[in-house]
């Protein structure tokens, strides 16, 4: 970046429109990458698809194999194009917190579903 | 007054403070969709067995718009990348290609697919009346098959009970199927019922897997998802409007799972349109947006950064929305 040691103020370097030779090689290579991240996600698409199309035994099995490539996909998106592999530790501080909310949410959610606390849902049903 | 770090980081955070700000924005989205997502597995698992829906979207067209999204992802990194680079020229062509890969997913979306569903019609059996229509659900093979019950018989509606909302659909789609049987050669003794004179009954003319749960071949294949989309049987079924629990268009009030469908697909959507006219405002000559570029490229390009982080989250949702709605 043109900018990584400009002073803290957060004035604009003098000249904006500077790059390094260095910086322009290292975004160069970055830009394959992406472009094979692209193509993964592609062909796991294709992968998802396929997948749905076989038995795994039941259902529900179909939905942890296929939310298994999901997950897989979405790291990649996040880690490459969203540049979280090699972010700042601010930003990993918030998504482990968003994590946890996330995981409350479910929870509570879980809660209502198999109702462990009271017991009295069955009865209803 | 300038507003600081919006191109060098600040020293506490190490960031700039746009990037600060979108990773705290996107982190209140994951609760959104996070809370929508919680709500669809509470549904989906509360649901009895055969009240949920399966296969009905088209896979191929949502397959086809999940690889526009990823494309759309690569191409919005790239833009970013070329203002790094300096090559304006390069960022101009590969933000139009962000854009016009996002307007296509909403024209797919709301040119063909949501319409497609509101033209399809679905009627639910009532439990007590199934063995009545058993030649069209199938369901003695369904249970040797060890699989959820089938309540619903879908296609498209000919004939509704009178006063019902969609007596006028109906109507439309009889002249319709009268005019294809007629194009087929289908006449006098071989013809379908169309309408009844019971103002009591509804006339549906069969989707495939309805009207082939009797065969051997629909008994094998009827209990499975097809990727292609198959055509529209030419038989048609009359059910009484006393053996029907719900009937309802492919809407919101059809089930959970349409409601879950079209209220997370639609504010879906609803990101894709904000990204465009985020993408839209960065593309256009003006002072905000590349017009930005002569004064500074690295401030353009840490707003296209921003914008594309938001881009990635609309892809990265769709990734889990595509399996669990289309697929599963």
């Amino acid at each position: 970046m043109a900018d990584t040691h400009a002073p803290a103020t957060g004035v604009t370097p003098a000249d904006p429109h500077a790059i390094s030779h260095e910086d322009a090689h290292h975004i160069a290579k970055h830009r394959n990458g992406y472009l094979m991240v692209g193509g993964l996600l592609l062909l796991f698409t294709a992968i998802t698809v396929w997948l749905s199309y076989v038995d795994f035994g039941s259902q529900n099995a179909n939905i942890v194999v296929a939310m298994i490539v999901a997950t897989f996909k979405a790291s990649l998106v996040a880690a490459i194009f969203m540049h979280l592999k090699g972010e700042r530790p601010t930003i990993w501080r918030f998504l482990f917190f968003t994590a946890i909310f996330v995981a409350g949410l479910f929870l509570l959610t879980w809660l209502h579903e198999a109702d462990p606390i009271t017991g009295t849902l069955k009865a209803v049903r | 007054m300038e507003i600081p770090y919006n191109v060098s980081a600040r020293p506490d955070t190490g960031l700039y403070n746009a990037k600060l700000g979108i990773w705290l924005f996107l982190a209140s989205e994951v609760m959104l969709f996070g809370g929508l997502f919680s709500a669809y597995v509470f549904l989906r698992l509360g649901a009895e067995p055969g009240y949920w829906p399966h296969g009905l979207l088209n896979v191929p067209v949502g397959t086809f718009n999940t690889a526009v999204l990823i494309i759309s992802s690569v191409t919005v990194v790239f833009a970013w990348a070329a203002l790094k680079m300096r090559q304006f020229f390069q960022y101009k062509l590969f933000m139009a290609i962000t854009i016009l890969c996002g307007v296509l997913f909403l024209v797919i979306k709301l040119a063909y697919e949501w319409p497609d569903k509101f033209n399809h019609f679905g009627i639910f059996i009532s439990k007590g009346a199934a063995a009545e229509y058993e030649k069209y659900l199938g369901n003695e093979h369904l249970a040797e098959l060890r699989h959820a019950p089938r309540y619903e018989i879908s296609g498209h509606l000919l004939d509704a009970p009178k006063g019902s909302p969609y007596e006028e659909v109906a109507r439309k789609n009889a002249e319709h199927f009268r005019h294809e049987l007629h194009e087929k050669g289908i006449h006098a003794e071989h013809e379908p019922v169309v309408q009844t004179d019971d103002p009591n009954d509804y006339v549906i003319q069969l989707d495939a897997a309805n009207a082939e749960a009797h065969t051997p071949e629909g008994i094998k294949e009827g209990s499975k998802p097809h990727f292609w989309p198959r055509e529209r049987s030419m038989e048609t079924a009359v059910i009484k409007a006393a053996d029907v629990d719900s009937a309802s268009t492919f809407a919101p009030r059809h089930s959970s799972y349409f409601s879950s469908y079209f209220l997370i697909t639609g504010l879906h959507g609803l990101h894709v349109l904000g990204g465009i006219i985020v993408f839209v405002y960065f593309w256009l000559p003006i002072s905000g947006g590349a017009n930005l570029y002569k004064r500074n490229p690295e401030h353009l390009a840490n707003r296209v950064e921003v914008a594309g982080l938001f881009w990635h989250f609309v892809d990265l949702v769709w990734i889990f929305v595509f399996p669990i709605f289309y697929l599963l």
